[in-house]
């Protein structure tokens, strides 16, 4: 462990102030100084004496000097982020109280300096959407404390030599720009963001600003759920402040929102975990998702397409008699279950076992369509 | 710390309606003025509704990059960044003259300069002017030549056809062109008869629309005559009816913009020490002639 004579120096002149950052605590008395780590606690020291117990603390001064001087940003998402990717405690200090998402049921759990020390060593993986974060130490060698990360696909374990290497930020927002087939994503957090990438060797608020172009507002929103103070709006509430075009969305059926979030919320189309329900206290069936960021409002695309359902749900429903044979009427079904999972594509051409194969969804229509191309069938009054 | 947010529409459709906002946004952001730079968006993320708590800076300059007053920077901007005190009489506007009211955003607590759009401000004049000498590559340009600067119309109940008319004045004023003219797509005076407004040969038409996309692309090339179909693109000069057209599109997408969106912070009391002459270099930089400015735009 090196540790340089200047972090030294500028963690001595801390002392008066008082310092404490991951289980290093160091102040200035009558009596000299007062240090303190998990595992030891010097008091009475002189200088002479602290910079001989601090140099055998090297890890300690290096982080300290690394979250103090290098990131800063005390209380700000962009922190409490890097020390998310690390595994660090949320809060700087040892502090008990403090919610860790990563201490979870599922999550690892937060790791004390000594031993994120280590891990830094070899890289510590963590997942965020689709993507899938490294922090390192820039000399993993002879760490002076230091850390970059490393940014790209979850599926792409392949070779870094077989990606496309960046260094931008700005890069991101190429990438996120169309899916692996170049479609538009106009929604950020739809589980389609393609691979073949790689950040490499980023500065801790780069990899900020790079994870921000990707997934843009949820570092922000997590932290906020992190401290307790997530502002969500509800379906209704979001609903009735819609003013022009969007003036409708408020008269869309309370189990028609329910189906929306459904059709649109889950974990296969959307990443972030919907947190907003109907209204406060009235929660709908669909489930949320998994997702590590929250939504906090229903989005831009669902508000649009909620005008779309408001008009159509407006409609009146009526009786319709139409021929069908039992095969056909169970056709039907599988036909929307595939275009609803978007899996028509992999159906295969001679796979005329399932009904959304395309012979068979031509032959139905040869079958049972009309001259106007329209499926027959006589609406019955009453 | 101060940050800045440029406001606009974005698409769930077209991906290249936010370029133009991408683009000013990287231009403002290598001048180094402000400590953040944020693109946010209608219809894309970052959403007005959730930018500004991306940001660390406790001072939020807010430019909205559209082209005027109305339904967008008056009502839906304001609500969507909770700017609970907003009042358009705030801005005290005559529908073309808002420069900026300062307020609280509600979730955040911070301090939020929203300005007035860039479309109006008087900076934009010499963006329609720039955009005049990138169409024909020629920096002179204006002798023996008429310009007409485009707009949507009124059909949205905006003050669109106010901040055409305003431009169209200003540039009137300083004679530089033999003619100008405002048209538009949805009212009298039409962009469809453009020839019987010019005596001049050479014609450059300006849309003053943000982004390229339908109207610019295939709308306005198609009702002026420049091509039958937008798809098979058109000529970077094109002959109607005896005249010269000179159109490219948006002028929302010229490298000025960044200057303007500079402007309306700046006087909305933003420091940005000299960032407005380091763009203005780097748009003369860029403003050169290009062999083929615009030819087979709808390529
Ligand atoms: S509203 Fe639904 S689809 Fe939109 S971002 Fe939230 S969870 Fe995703």
């Amino acid at each position: 462990m090196t540790v340089a004579t200047d972090d030294l120096e500028a963690l001595v002149e801390r002392a008066s102030a008082g310092v404490s950052v991951d289980g290093l605590r160091l102040e200035e008395g009558d009596d000299g100084y007062r240090l303190a780590t998990p595992a030891d606690e010097w008091t009475g020291l002189t200088e002479d004496e602290l910079r001989d117990a601090l140099e055998a603390n090297g890890e300690y001064v290096t982080n300290w000097r690394y979250w103090q001087e290098t990131v800063g940003g005390a209380g700000t998402a962009r922190r409490a982020f890097l020390r998310w990717c690390e595994r660090a405690p949320l809060a700087d200090a040892e502090d008990e109280t403090a919610s860790a998402p990563w201490t979870g049921d599922d999550g690892p759990a937060a790791l004390a300096v000594p031993d994120r020390y280590d891990a830094l060593r070899d890289g510590i993986d963590r997942e965020w959407g689709q993507l899938a974060i490294t922090a390192r130490f820039v000399d993993v060698d002879d760490p002076d404390g230091e850390r970059v990360y490393d940014l790209w696909h979850v599926d792409d374990d392949a070779d870094l030599a077989d990606l496309e290497i960046h260094d931008d930020p700005r890069d991101a927002r190429e990438i996120a720009t169309y899916d692996a087939d170049g479609r538009y994503r106009p929604l950020k957090t739809a589980p389609t963001l393609p691979g073949g990438w790689a950040f490499t060797g980023l500065s801790g608020d780069d990899l900020v600003e790079t994870v921000e172009f990707f997934y843009p507002a949820t570092v922000a929103n997590w932290h906020r759920e992190l401290r307790g103070n997530l502002d969500v709006d509800h379906w209704l509430e979001t609903a009735e402040r819609q003013t022009g075009i969007y003036d409708v969305i408020d008269e869309l059926p309370r189990e028609a929102v329910a189906w929306m979030a459904e059709a649109c919320c889950v974990d296969s189309q959307c990443l972030r975990r919907r947190e907003w329900e109907y209204e406060a206290g009235d929660d709908l069936d669909a489930d949320g998702g998994d997702g590590p960021f929250p939504c906090r409002e229903p989005c831009s695309l669902v508000v649009a397409a909620a005008r779309k359902w408001t008009t159509l749900e407006s409609e009146e429903e009526h009786t319709y008699e139409l021929e069908l044979t039992t095969s056909e009427i169970n056709q039907l079904t599988e036909l929307i279950d595939a275009v609803a999972e978007g899996r028509t594509d992999e159906i295969r051409e001679a796979d005329v076992y399932d009904g959304a194969n395309r012979y068979r969804a031509r032959y139905l229509r040869a079958k049972r369509f009309d001259d106007e191309g329209e499926l027959e069938a006589t609406e019955v009054d009453d | 710390m101060q940050a800045l947010v440029i406001a606009a529409h974005g698409s769930h459709l077209n991906p290249d309606a936010s370029d133009p906002t991408y683009a000013h946004a990287d231009t403002i952001r290598e001048t180094g003025a402000f400590d953040e730079v944020r693109e946010a968006f209608w219809k894309e993320e970052p959403h007005f509704r959730e930018v500004i708590r991306t940001l660390e800076s406790d001072e939020v300059f807010v430019v909205p990059l559209f082209i005027s007053e109305g339904y967008f920077t008056e009502q839906v901007i304001p609500r969507e960044l909770r700017l609970d005190d907003w009042d358009p009489d705030k801005w005290e506007s005559d529908g073309t003259s808002a420069s900026q009211a300062t307020l609280e955003a509600e979730d955040v607590g911070k301090t939020i300069h929203y300005c007035g759009p860039v479309g109006t401000h008087d900076a934009m004049t010499d963006v329609i002017v720039q955009r005049a000498e990138t169409a024909t590559g020629d920096p002179d340009v204006g002798d023996g030549v008429g310009l007409s600067v485009v707009g949507h119309g009124t059909d949205r109940n905006e003050n669109s056809a106010k901040a055409i008319e305003y431009h169209s004045d200003c540039i009137a004023e300083r004679d530089r062109f033999d003619e100008v003219k405002a048209l538009f797509m949805d009212e009298e005076p039409e962009v469809d008869d453009v020839t019987d407004y010019f005596e001049s040969d050479d014609i450059v038409v300006v849309p003053l629309f943000i982004a390229d996309g339908y109207h610019t692309q295939e709308d306005i090339p198609e009702d002026m005559g420049l091509t039958e179909d937008y798809r098979l693109g058109w000529d970077v000069p094109s002959e109607v009816d005896g005249h010269r057209i000179w159109y490219t599109g948006a002028v929302g997408t010229e490298d000025l913009m960044a200057d303007v969106v500079l402007e309306r912070a700046a006087d909305a009391g933003a420091d940005i020490g000299d960032a407005r002459e380091a763009v203005r270099e780097l748009a003369a930089s860029v403003a050169e002639p290009e062999p083929n400015a615009g030819a087979g735009a709808g390529d």
